[in-house]
C-alpha cells in the first residue's frame, strides 16, 4: 500500500489546520454560509437532510486494517455507530457535528486519510478494480497508476474549479469491474503488440440525467505519457465545458455535442503541446510508488483445495469467493447486503471486525467495491472456513454477491437532500421478497440498482434491472428500466413504461424475473435474455 | 400554515421555529404567516440556524404536518432506522411519513 512521505503528511496536516480555522470562523460568524459552503465541500462536508454528512476518501478503494479500524472508531466517537460505504468506494457518516469535523479530519490524518476533493467541481477520488493486485486476469496492478494520478490531481490549481465534478477510474484487466466506461475518464491499461504497457482512454462517460457510455478517445497511449494525456483531456474540457448550465456541464455533454472525433483532435493537439513542456512525472516517481505495491509474501506451499462439506459454507464459497492469481489464495467479498438490511451500511463493530479479519487473514488489506461491499484480497484457502464462520456470526456472511439481493442503493430520501424518493426501503422490500437462497441462485447473476433521483448515485442506468425514484406531485414514484450493464458489455437500461408505487415496483420486478425464467435459454443471464428477446414480453407481463 | 425550518449551525440537527426559539420537534412549530423572510433573515444572523427556509404545513389532530414528504422525513428522521428517529418507540411512526 502507498505510504505518505513527509510532504504528503504535511499537506494533509496543513489542510486540517486550515479547516479548523475556517470552522471556527463560521461558528464565530466571520464567515457566512455562502462563504463557508465551498470550503466545507472541498473537505467532504455536506449538509444533508438530518445533519452534516462527511464523505471520507478511500483512494482506489484500498484500506489498511488500521485505517479501517479508525473508520469504525469514528463511527462510534463522532457519529451514531455506523458508516455507509458508497458507490465511489468511499465511506460517509450521516450524523456529524460541525464543531467535531476538524478533530475527525485530524484523526484521519494520523492514519494517512482525508476528505479532500470528495466534493466540489474538481477531480474526485480515483476509483479502481477492487481485485487489483490479486486478479488473475490483470496485466499489472493498476493502483500505482491511480496513485500517480491522485497525487497529480490533488490540489491541482488548474483543475480545482472545473465546469463540474470529474471522476476517473483506472483498471488493468480485460474484465472491467469498475464500470470504467461510465466515468468522465476511464483508463484501461493493456499490453500493446510489442508487449509494452499502454493506456486506452475512454472519455465522456457517466450516468446522471444524461447517461453516456464513454467512447475510446486515446488508443494505446504510451504509459510514460499517461499523466500528460490526462492533463490534455482535462484542459480541453476546462476550456470548452459549459459553465452556464450545470445540467450540461459534464464532459460527456462536451464530447457528445462536438463529437468524439473533434474532441479527440483537440486533445491530440493539446497533448502535442504539453509534451514540449515535459510535464510528465519522472519515471522514478512511478517506480517509488510501485515499490509500495509489491505483492505480499505469499506462502507458496499453501494448499489449493478447500473442504466444501458444510453446505452453507459451500454456497458462500460459490458466490462470494473468486480465484486469486496466487495458488492457495482466494479473493473474498464480504457482502454488506444482508436480507432486509441497508445496502452499504456497516456498524462500528462490524467495521472493526473486518479490520481485524484483514489483519489476521489478508495481509492487513481491504478494498471497498463500487457495489458497496468489502473485499479481503489475499486470503489463504485454508483459512476460508474459519473466516466464513466469523463473518456468519457477525451478520457479514450473506452469500449473495451479484445475485438479485446484492442491491446497489443510494441513501435516497431517508438521508439525501437531493433525493426525490426513498431508495433503501425499496431495496429492503425487494431483498425480502427474493430472500430464498434457492430462488436467488436460480435467477443467477442479476444486478439490481436503485437511485433516489436523477443524479443516479445508485447507478440505476447500469442495472440489469434499474429503478429510479421520482417525485410525482409530492408522492414517491418509481420508474423501472431493464437491460443496463457495466463492464465489458456496458449498456444503458431502457424504461419499461409508466412508473409504480413502492409496492407496485416490487411486483413489477418480480414479473420481470418470471419472464426471464420462462424465456431464458441455456446459460443466459437475465440481461442476456433481455437483449435477445427485447422489451416486449417483459412489458406485456408487467403492464398486462 | 407556513412554518420555518433549518439546521442547527453547530450540530446540524433539524430545527423548527417556535415563535421565540428553535425546537427539534415539528409539533412546536408555529404559523409565521407573512413574516417568514423577516424572521429568517434575523435568525440566520444570530448563527443558531443554518440553511433555513419556509414550508407549507397543515395543523392536524396529531400536530403540525409538513406538506412535503421530504420535510416529514426531516421532522422524524430516517424511516429505515426507527432507532435514530425522534420517536424510536412509536410503532406507527413510519405511517406518519407516508
Amino acid at each position: 500500500m502507498y505510504k505518505y512521505d513527509n510532504y504528503d503528511q504535511q499537506m494533509v496536516d496543513a489542510r486540517v489546520s486550515e479547516f479548523r480555522d475556517q470552522v471556527a470562523r463560521r461558528i464565530a460568524g466571520t464567515l457566512t454560509e455562502d462563504q463557508f459552503k465551498p470550503l466545507r465541500l472541498k473537505n467532504g462536508l455536506y449538509l444533508q437532510l438530518h445533519a452534516y454528512m462527511l464523505r471520507v476518501a478511500i483512494p482506489y478503494g484500498t484500506l489498511s486494517g488500521a485505517q479501517m479500524r479508525l473508520l469504525g472508531d469514528i463511527a462510534d466517537k463522532y457519529d451514531r455507530g455506523y458508516g455507509h460505504f458508497t458507490t465511489r468506494q468511499n465511506i460517509q457518516y450521516n450524523w456529524i457535528k460541525l464543531a467535531d469535523t476538524p478533530d475527525i479530519l485530524a484523526d484521519l490524518a494520523k492514519v494517512e486519510m482525508h476528505a479532500i476533493q470528495t466534493s466540489g467541481n474538481c477531480i474526485r477520488n480515483i476509483s479502481s478494480d477492487q481485485f487489483a493486485g490479486a486478479a488473475a486476469d490483470e496485466i499489472v496492478d493498476p493502483r500505482p497508476y491511480a496513485e500517480l494520478l491522485r497525487q497529480w490531481s490533488s490540489f491541482h490549481p488548474e483543475f480545482d474549479y472545473l465546469p463540474r465534478k470529474f471522476k476517473i477510474a483506472v483498471i488493468a484487466s480485460e474484465t472491467d469491474r469498475a464500470a470504467m466506461k461510465l466515468h468522465d475518464i476511464g483508463i484501461r491499461l493493456r499490453h500493446d503488440d510489442a508487449g509494452a504497457i499502454v493506456a486506452d482512454f475512454y472519455v465522456g462517460g457517466g450516468m446522471g440525467r444524461t447517461p453516456m457510455i464513454a467512447p475510446l478517445i486515446g488508443d494505446g497511449i504510451a504509459i510514460d505519457h499517461m499523466v500528460t494525456y490526462t492533463e490534455a483531456a482535462l484542459r480541453v474540457y476546462n476550456r470548452h465545458g459549459r459553465r452556464d448550465n450545470k445540467y450540461k456541464a459534464r464532459i460527456k455533454i462536451l464530447v457528445h455535442e462536438i463529437g468524439a472525433d473533434s474532441y479527440r483532435s483537440q486533445v491530440e493537439a493539446e497533448f502535442a503541446h504539453l509534451q514540449t513542456l515535459e510535464l510528465e512525472p519522472p519515471a522514478a516517481e512511478l517506480a517509488r510508488i510501485q515499490a509500495m505495491f509489491v505483492p505480499p509474501a505469499f506462502d507458496t506451499t499453501a494448499p489449493d483445495s478447500v473442504d466444501r462439506s458444510d453446505p452453507d459454507f459451500a454456497v458462500w464459497l460459490d458466490n462470494n469467493v473468486h480465484a486469486h492469481k496466487q495458488p492457495g489464495y482466494a479473493l473474498v467479498t464480504i457482502s454488506l447486503k444482508p436480507i432486509g438490511g441497508i445496502p452499504g451500511d456497516a456498524s462500528a463493530d462490524q467495521i472493526r471486525l473486518m479490520a481485524d479479519l484483514a489483519q489476521k487473514h489478508s495481509f492487513d488489506e481491504l478494498r471497498v467495491t463500487h457495489a458497496q461491499n468489502i473485499v479481503l484480497p489475499h486470503v489463504k484457502k485454508a483459512d476460508l472456513y474459519a473466516l466464513w464462520q466469523m463473518l456468519e456470526a457477525n451478520g457479514l456472511g450473506t452469500p449473495n454477491l451479484d445475485l438479485i439481493t446484492d442491491i446497489i442503493a443510494c441513501p435516497g430520501l431517508d438521508y439525501c437532500s437531493l433525493a426525490n424518493a426513498r431508495s433503501i426501503p425499496l431495496a429492503q422490500k425487494i431483498s425480502q421478497r427474493f430472500a430464498d437462497q434457492g430462488r436467488q441462485q436460480d435467477l443467477g447473476e442479476l444486478k439490481l440498482k436503485i437511485s433516489g433521483c436523477i443524479n443516479a448515485c445508485g447507478h440505476h442506468h447500469a442495472g440489469h434491472i434499474g429503478v429510479l425514484g421520482v417525485d410525482r406531485k409530492g408522492v414517491e414514484n418509481y420508474q423501472l428500466s431493464l437491460g443496463g450493464s457495466e463492464g465489458a458489455d456496458t449498456s444503458l437500461g431502457q424504461i419499461t413504461g409508466p412508473g409504480f408505487s413502492e409496492d407496485g415496483i416490487v411486483d413489477a420486478i418480480e414479473k420481470a424475473t418470471e419472464v426471464y425464467l420462462v424465456k431464458r435459454e441455456n446459460g443466459e443471464r437475465f440481461v442476456d435474455t433481455y437483449r435477445r428477446v427485447g422489451m416486449a414480453p417483459f412489458k406485456e407481463a408487467i403492464y398486462g | 400554515m407556513k412554518i420555518l425550518t433549518g439546521n442547527d449551525l453547530k450540530t446540524g440537527d433539524v430545527i423548527w421555529w417556535t415563535g421565540y426559539d428553535w425546537s427539534r420537534h415539528v409539533e412546536d412549530a408555529v404559523d409565521v404567516g407573512s413574516d417568514a423572510d423577516t424572521i429568517l433573515a434575523r435568525e440566520e444572523a444570530t448563527r443558531r440556524v443554518n440553511a433555513s427556509y419556509a414550508i407549507e404545513a397543515q395543523k392536524t389532530a396529531d400536530g403540525v404536518r409538513p406538506a412535503h414528504i421530504k420535510d416529514r422525513i426531516r421532522a422524524l428522521g430516517p424511516t429505515v432506522r426507527p432507532d435514530l428517529t425522534l420517536k424510536p418507540t412509536d410503532p406507527e411512526i413510519g405511517n406518519w411519513v407516508i
